[in-house]
Formats: C-alpha cells, sequence, structure tokens
C-alpha cells in the first residue's frame, strides 16, 4: 500500500492540476450557460493560446505568467470575431448546427497549428519550472501552487464581472431570457459574442499557468476537451461555482487514479464519472433543473 | 420498394464495379476502397444520426469494436475471417445497443447524446490501449496470408468489389428503412419525439432498434478496415479522427438520404486528395478543407450535397415552368 503521505501529496497536486481545469471549464460553462451551446473548439483555442505562449518565450523571450497580460485582450477579441462572425451566422441558431459549426472549427484550428508548427512536442523551462514549496512535511510545485492560486482570484473577478458590472447584468439577463432581454434594448449577438470572449479569456490564463509544467503540440488540446466538459457536466451545465469544484474535484480523481492504476489508466476514471454523471444526473450536481 | 426505389442503387453499384477494369493503379483502389470503407461506417451513422436524429460523436466505439473483434478472434482463437467478420458486427449491435439503452434510458438527446457517445468511445480507446488481449499500446497485426477464405486477397479489385457489394447492401437496407413503418417511426422520433409518443410510437424500442442497426453496420466497416490493412491499434480503432469522419461525410453529402453518406465521403476524400496534391507535403492539409467544408456546408447548404442539388434542380424545373408559360403566353 502507499503511504498516507504519498497519497495526500498525489491529492494535493491533483488539486492544483484540477485548478487549471477549473479555469478551462470556466470558459467552457460560461458559454454553455448564456449561449446554450457545447462549444466543441474549446481545446483547440486552448492548444492555440498555449502555442502563443510559447511563441512570446521563444521568440521575444517573455515570461510565461507576463504573456497573460497582452494574451488575454488578444484571446478575448479572437473569441468574439469567431462567435460574431463565424459561429454565430453559420448556425442559424440551431443546437446542433452550432455542435457540427464548433467540431468544424476545432478542426480547421488543430491542423493550421499542425501545419505551421509541425507535430513536434514543445515545451519551456524558467527558473520556476522545477522549484518546489515546502509546506510541513510536503513539497508541492511553485508554479502549480501559483496556478491554484490565480485560478480561484480569476473565479472571483468572473463572478463580479457578472454581478456587479452593466455587462455582467446583460449577460445574465441574455442567459435567463433572450427574447425578453432584446425586447429591452440589449444587443443579444452582441453578448453572445462578449460571452465566447470572455470564456476564451479564461483559457488565456489557463495556457500561461500550464505552459511552464506541461508540453504543447496541436493535438493537445483534445486531452483537455473532455475534462473540461465532464468539469462541466459535473459541476452543473452553466454554474461557476460547479466549475470551480469540478474542476479541483475531477483533478484529484485523475491524480488518485493515476497513481492506483498508472498512467494509462488514470484518464479512465475521469470518463467512468463523466458517463456516470451524464446518465443518472444531467443537470451535475450544481445546476439548476433542466 | 418499388423497381424505381432500386433502379438507380443498381445502377450506380454497377457502374462502379465496372471501374477496377478501366482503372488498375494500385494508389487509386487504395483510395477507393479505404473511402468506400469510410462510406459504408457513414452508412451505418447515418441509419441513427441521419433519419433518426440522434448525432453520436463516438461511433468509433462500433468501429473499432468490430476491428478488434475480427482481429482477436482470428489471431487468439484462429476463427475463420468471415465468420469473425458476422461476429464483429454482432459485436457491434450488442455494444451500440448497451450503449444506447444506458444512455436512451436517462433520455439523454441532443448534445448530450453526442457528448456520451464520445465519452464511450474514449473509454473504449483507454481500455483497449492498456489491456494486454487487445496487444496494449502495440496494437494488433493480422498475420498476412492471402486466401480467400481468410479474407485477403492477392488483388486489390477483389477486396473493392467486396466492399462495394457490402456498401450496396446496406444503400438497399437504407432504401428499406425509408419506405418501411420502422423508418417512419424513426423520422417521426427525430421531428418530434414527443409528438411520437403522443401517436403511439415506442421511442425507446425504435431508438434502440435503429443504434443496434447503426452500431453493427459501423462495426463492419471496422472489420474491413482491420481486414484490408492487417493493422490496428487503439488510437485507430477507438480514435475520435473515425468518429468525426464517419460524422463529416452524411453531413457534407445529405444527412438522412440513401446516397448522402457516400457522396460525402467520396467528395471529402476527393477534396482532401486534391489538397494534398495542390499544397505538397502541408501536414494536416486534408483536414483542414474537412473543418472548412463542414462549417460551409453548415452555414449554406444544410442538405449537405444531395439538398444542394435537389434546390438547384427544383429551381430549374420552376425556370422551365415559367418558360413554358411564357410561351403559351406568346402563343395566344
Amino acid at each position: 500500500m502507499y503511504s498516507p503521505q504519498i497519497i495526500l501529496e498525489a491529492a494535493l497536486n491533483g488539486l492544483m492540476t484540477g485548478a487549471v481545469y477549473a479555469l478551462i471549464a470556466l470558459g467552457l460553462t460560461l458559454i454553455y450557460g448564456v449561449l446554450h451551446i457545447i462549444n466543441f473548439a474549446h481545446g483547440a483555442l486552448l492548444t492555440c493560446a498555449m502555442f502563443a505562449v510559447w511563441v512570446a518565450w521563444a521568440w521575444l523571450g517573455l515570461d510565461p505568467y507576463l504573456v497573460i497580460v497582452p494574451l488575454v485582450p488578444l484571446m478575448f477579441v479572437l473569441g468574439y470575431g469567431l462567435q460574431r462572425f463565424v459561429i454565430g451566422p453559420a448556425s442559424h441558431g440551431d443546437d446542433g448546427n452550432i455542435l457540427l459549426v464548433t467540431l468544424g472549427l476545432s478542426i480547421v484550428l488543430e491542423n493550421v497549428l499542425l501545419a505551421v508548427f509541425q507535430s513536434d512536442t514543445r515545451t519551456l523551462d524558467t527558473d520556476y519550472s522545477f522549484q518546489v514549496v515546502a509546506l510541513g512535511p510536503l513539497l508541492l510545485s511553485y508554479p502549480r501552487v501559483i496556478g491554484l492560486g490565480v485560478a480561484v482570484v480569476v473565479t472571483g473577478l468572473l463572478w463580479l464581472v457578472l454581478n456587479r458590472t452593466d455587462t455582467g447584468k446583460a449577460i445574465r439577463a441574455v442567459a435567463k431570457e433572450k427574447l425578453g432581454a432584446n425586447l429591452v434594448g440589449i444587443d443579444v449577438p452582441h453578448v453572445y459574442a462578449v460571452t465566447f470572449g470572455l470564456g476564451c479569456a479564461c483559457l488565456a490564463v489557463a495556457a500561461a499557468l500550464l505552459m511552464p509544467t506541461f508540453y504543447v503540440n496541436p493535438r493537445i488540446g483534445g486531452a483537455f476537451v473532455l475534462v473540461a466538459f465532464t468539469v462541466v457536466v459535473l459541476g452543473g451545465m452553466g454554474s461557476l461555482p460547479g466549475a470551480l469544484l469540478g474542476g479541483l474535484f475531477i483533478g484529484v480523481v485523475e491524480s488518485l487514479c493515476g497513481l492506483l492504476l498508472g498512467d494509462s489508466l488514470g484518464q479512465i476514471g475521469i470518463f467512468l464519472i463523466f458517463i456516470a454523471v451524464l446518465l443518472v444526473r444531467p443537470t451535475g450536481l450544481f445546476g439548476a433543473k433542466a | 420498394m418499388t423497381a424505381r426505389d432500386l433502379i438507380p442503387i443498381v445502377v450506380l453499384a454497377v457502374l462502379a464495379a465496372l471501374l477496377p477494369l478501366v482503372v488498375t493503379s494500385s494508389p487509386v483502389m487504395n483510395f477507393l476502397v479505404f473511402t468506400l470503407i469510410v462510406a459504408l461506417g457513414a452508412q451505418g451513422w447515418n441509419i441513427l444520426g441521419g433519419f433518426g436524429g440522434q448525432f453520436s460523436f463516438g461511433h468509433a466505439a462500433f468501429f473499432g469494436t468490430g476491428a478488434y473483434v475480427t482481429a482477436i478472434l482470428q489471431l487468439r482463437y484462429g476463427v475463420n475471417a468471415w465468420a469473425g467478420l458476422l461476429v464483429a458486427m454482432a459485436a457491434g449491435a450488442a455494444v451500440a445497443w448497451t450503449i444506447g439503452f444506458l444512455s436512451f434510458r436517462s433520455g439523454l438527446r441532443g448534445s448530450y447524446f453526442a457528448l456520451v457517445t464520445l465519452a464511450f468511445a474514449e473509454v473504449f480507446r483507454i481500455l483497449a490501449n492498456a489491456a494486454s488481449f487487445t496487444g496494449g499500446a502495440a496494437g494488433l497485426l493480422i498475420k498476412l496470408d492471402v486466401h480467400p477464405a481468410n479474407l485477403q486477397f492477392a488483388d486489390r479489385a477483389v477486396f473493392y468489389w467486396l466492399v462495394l457489394a457490402f456498401v450496396t447492401g446496406v444503400l438497399l437496407l437504407t432504401r428499406w428503412i425509408q419506405r418501411s413503418r420502422f423508418g417512419a417511426q424513426l423520422v417521426a422520433v427525430r421531428e418530434n419525439e414527443d409528438a411520437a409518443k403522443a401517436l403511439g410510437v415506442d421511442s425507446l424500442k425504435v431508438k434502440l432498434r435503429a443504434i443496434a442497426l447503426s452500431g453493427a453496420v459501423t462495426a463492419l466497416s471496422g472489420c474491413l478496415y482491420a481486414q484490408y490493412f492487417l493493422y490496428i491499434d487503439a488510437h485507430i480503432a477507438y480514435g475520435s479522427w473515425i468518429s468525426v469522419e464517419l460524422l463529416l461525410a452524411p453531413i457534407i453529402g445529405g444527412v438522412g438520404t440513401v446516397f448522402g453518406p457516400v457522396v460525402g465521403a467520396l467528395t471529402l476524400h476527393g477534396l482532401g486528395e486534391l489538397a494534398k496534391q495542390f499544397a505538397g507535403r502541408i501536414p494536416g492539409i486534408d483536414l483542414i478543407v474537412f473543418g472548412s467544408v463542414l462549417v460551409l456546408a453548415v452555414a449554406f447548404a444544410r442538405g449537405g450535397i444531395l439538398g444542394l442539388l435537389e434546390r438547384l434542380r427544383d429551381r430549374g424545373r420552376g425556370m422551365m415552368t415559367r418558360g413554358a408559360k411564357e410561351v403559351s403566353h406568346a402563343g395566344r
């Protein structure tokens, strides 16, 4: 059997990976909550953001955490444009169509990245990539501790935007009642695009937090997208606190499964939870009744 | 079914069967066989997704099951390949029925059904990649032993005819579904499940029958894939690429139509090859084309290529009748 310390360390490590999952899922759940669409391109957009971080580091010598500053607005604009000019018009407001359009987008994005960067896996190394923080007898990876902190802060910021600003009010109005919001003068396509942009901005932060300890290749998004779906479904589609808690939980599950079942089977726990939640309680643990 | 239903299918099949007499280059034959295998799997997807309106994002679960069952039976148990093919289809139907039973009974539809099928396929992929009797990450190599009894042929044309025969068989099956009571119920469930139920359609039973048929056909295509390329691993058999291929073809060709999946598969792979010819060695260029065509098809041609052709024909007819009226006015 494993000693409690190893298990505890694995659980804490999972918690910190989970924080990044939570950030990715945050964008996905926000988009789902307002637009009621499942964004299949989320993983590919994350890959784009990760490559942007890598390029900024490799070609311009920028620190990955510093890249957050220009990348967040960039990803926001990209997301805004995609929803406003591609996904919105192409899907004619039909759920099945949106699924297909975002799938098509993800295929295009992934393979454009493949054409540009080839299929090599790339990493970046910083002074702090392998630094550790001692917490009593436990050693925690420094970049991951930062990841956890930033994920909590971003969730808080997003909550503030949604609950304390006029834009947030408009977003919530559209999420609740599209037609009514339109009647009182809210520009619904604009709000949709802003929401999509916010979701993509979350990905920019997630990418910057991932890169110091992770790697990137054009297909990496697929590994995250199902995990993010699981988090979203578990936390309840559209629920921000659900996404945060779901992300942390899934991170721990993955880490413990990896420890107990070995690396190749580590992710299976996630998918089984995903299937079980979908079959038993598709509204998730925090979701409103659909 | 009437003769009018059958004639186009038979004529096209005969024309396609004559192709190897004209074309002998082996890259072209390879391309045709692979495209037809994809078309066959896509026909399977179309039964559930096109006629039943249940969009699966995880048909790899059935494709891979067909491929693995056929390979494992031959390698581990020495079962004859043709018998293996039948067992593979049955296994595909069983897996499909089980996944369908679990998800339809929980009332999953639309995006939720898409997600759950995707997750099931991933579970299969991870298991096949880790288990030892599936060959693990190294995959399975079917022994090269060219003999008709082993479903291996010296001449590529023979395999082409075999796949073509199956594709034709499923075309006929699909036409029959379209004309049958079962097909009408399936379409009713697609259009409005609650209304269909109110009219006495047992929607669960209809959907289960559709997914089992769909699983069997897609497993058949997986089995043929394994027999033609003689190698599979978890990423080929259960990878998301095949789930995507199988749904792209019907959507591009014409979802819920008899010929849609075949037209779509030929168009997509034709375009993909063209792109490769023009762009040279850029990796992923064919997939960039696939993705763009998908977005464009959804945006501008909801009924796919066949839908587009139909609209053009209607417009043509409209013009002709208008023209005829004008002529008769002028004559008066």
